[in-house]
């Protein structure tokens, strides 16, 4: 089967000589619902905006449902809808004209045009602010207006950079059951997110950017079994004055209610409690220091921040 | 894409120029329906009476033909370059960008967008002039032909500027100091015949001046320069524009980065 997306040793210098991308190689199979990641600069928006030409590449090859962006632009094109990171819509026309004059770009009928407007503004929440001028919309409208207008001409592939900044929990949740809702249909979905619980509920495949390289690719479930520790936060009673000795476990100190022990896959919590139990010290609550992958992320990226520094 | 998408998608990209300048009318369609009508006044009934003839002609008479061209190239310029800056500026290009819109169409889209504008002005100030004189078109092939061929190019010139612009003051640039100058100089408001020759001759390097005196040509029958010449010229500018245009647009100069 053709992959949805392939990019090959793909490179970037902007004008002013910054390399921000340094050869990416990357593939996302038809269906996926693939995430990229990375710090900031790390070369996401670079990477997407090529592939949705934005952005002039430097070297490197993108072929989107086979069709090569170099001849076969306008094929490419059609499999795509783009939601970039920055808004980018006319701010004095009306929502519904912006959805539609998209449509037409495609060579929509404007007929069918109004219709599919109708279907994506009313799934996105946006019907009742048709009328209104795209500049009064909040934040969180504004986005999904342009999700809607990413899918008026009905793309095999959705990306979105960035999809969620800004919009509120409620509306995050709500945007996530459509964009599974979406993919569930036939939408090979990719994005890039600063938050890795979203990654991590949504995503089948990921891979990890930073410095313009590809430093992970691989599936979510893969990368979460490569963690081998964890983190508990643990409200202890009563105060200590030195960190517990816990046999086996390292831990710390945060003051002195607030324990932080790091814990192994293969450990359990058991005896953790145990001993704990045993020192007289009682656990009124613990709870898991940030998201799992967050963790793993943070590690990655600075283990490639040591490498970056050698190079 | 074929044809038919293609004309959809040219077709979106005029009704949205189109609907751009019509929304926006007090600065863009009333703005040269007061100026010109002060001109008529002034210099056509205040002063112009005082003038007497010009090239055989009432002086009002005679300019109200510089005066029509003077607002379709200000017009078919000011619109290109205003709107697709803006598209720049606001970034909406991407929505273009992104889309399968062959690059010749998107052009010839915001070329018909400021032709329109162009040729809608020329309307509005052909129609007040008509309450300060009798417009009689003398050959209405010429009229139509060279108005619409000049509106063409100054559209072509408003898009390249606009490609070049990296701010709202790189867009008043040309029109202040290229534009203008070369209007008022260009045979609009007297005939070069009244020039010393050495200045004559200098004024036969100012194209605007071939196409004033076509248009003027076209209505009253009097110019001072080889018609078949201005039409070429013409042509050629436009072929000249436009693949310059195409050029810049196929290499993303200003607009992807
Ligand atoms: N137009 C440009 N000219 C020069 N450098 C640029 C340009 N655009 C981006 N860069 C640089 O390229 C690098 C990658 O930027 P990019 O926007 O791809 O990062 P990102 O991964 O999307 O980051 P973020 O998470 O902050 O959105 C950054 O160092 C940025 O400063
Ligand atoms: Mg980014």
């Amino acid at each position: 089967m053709t992959a949805a997306l392939s990019i090959r040793n793909l490179r970037k210098t902007y004008d002013n000589g910054f390399e921000a991308l340094k050869g990416i190689s990357l593939e996302v199979q038809q269906g996926d619902f693939f995430a990229l990641l990375g710090p900031n600069g790390a070369g996401k928006s670079t990477t997407l905006g090529i592939v949705s030409s934005l952005v002039n590449k430097s070297a490197g090859e993108v072929e989107v449902f086979g069709h090569s962006l170099d001849s076969d632009k306008a094929k490419a094109k059609t499999c795509l809808g783009v939601v970039p990171q920055e808004f980018n819509f006319n701010q004095f026309e009306k929502v519904i004209d912006i959805v539609i004059t998209q449509a037409g770009y495609y060579g929509i009928p404007r007929s069918l045009a109004r219709e599919r407007a109708e279907f994506y503004l009313k799934k996105l929440g946006l019907w009742d602010k048709r009328d209104q001028v795209s500049r009064m919309l909040s934040g969180g409208m504004k986005r999904r207006l342009m999700i809607a207008r990413a899918l008026v001409h009905e793309p095999q592939v959705l990306i979105l950079d960035e999809p969620t900044a800004g919009v509120d929990i409620e509306l995050r949740r709500s945007m996530w059951s459509f964009l599974r809702e979406i993919n569930a249909a036939g939408t090979t979905i990719i994005l890039t997110t600063h938050y890795l619980e979203e990654a991590e509920s949504l995503c089948r495949n990921i891979a990890i950017i930073d410095h313009g390289r590809i430093i992970q690719n691989t599936s979510v479930r893969e990368l979460l079994q490569q963690l081998n520790t964890e983190t508990f936060i643990l409200d202890i009673d009563p105060p200590q004055g030195a960190v517990p000795s816990l046999n086996g476990y390292p831990a710390k100190l945060d003051d002195d209610h607030t324990l932080v022990v790091e814990v192994e896959k293969n450990q359990g919590l058991s005896r953790l409690f145990q001993e704990l139990a045993e020192q007289r010290i009682e656990v009124r609550s613990m709870r898991n220091k940030a998201n799992r992958l967050e963790e793993l992320f943070v590690s990655l990226v600075d283990k490639n921040l040591a490498t970056e520094a050698t190079r | 894409m074929n044809s038919r998408e293609i004309f959809i998608a040219f077709w979106t990209i005029v009704v949205k120029e189109v609907r751009r300048f019509t929304r926006i009318w007090p600065q863009t369609l009333l703005p040269p329906a007061i100026t010109m009508t002060l001109y008529f006044i002034i210099f056509g009934n205040l002063i112009g009476s005082r003038i007497g003839e010009m090239g055989g002609f009432d002086y009002m008479e005679y300019i109200v033909p510089g005066l029509i061209m003077m607002s379709v190239i200000t017009n078919s310029y000011g619109n290109v370059v205003s709107s697709f800056y803006g598209t720049k500026f606001q970034r909406h290009v991407e929505e273009l960008l992104v889309s399968p819109i062959p690059n010749w169409v998107i052009l010839s889209g915001y070329v018909v967008g400021g032709v329109s504008r162009g040729l809608g002005v020329g309307l509005i100030v052909t129609l007040l002039s008509l309450f300060f004189t009798d417009l009689q078109v003398h050959h209405l092939f010429v009229t139509v032909g060279t108005v619409l061929l000049t509106s063409v190019v100054f559209s072509l010139g408003g898009f390249i500027n606009a490609v070049y612009a990296n701010s709202f003051d790189d867009i008043s640039i040309v029109p202040t100091f290229v534009l203008t100058p070369l209007t008022y100089l260009g045979g609009v408001f007297y005939s070069i015949q009244l020039l010393p020759e050495f200045w004559q001759g200098v004024s036969m390097l100012n194209p605007i001046l071939y196409m004033v005196n076509t248009f003027r040509y076209g209505i009253l029958g009097v110019s001072d320069i080889n018609i078949v010449f201005a039409f070429g010229m013409l042509l050629v500018f436009i072929v000249a524009l436009f693949s310059y245009s195409l050029y810049l647009l196929q290499n993303g100069k200003g607009i992807r980065a």
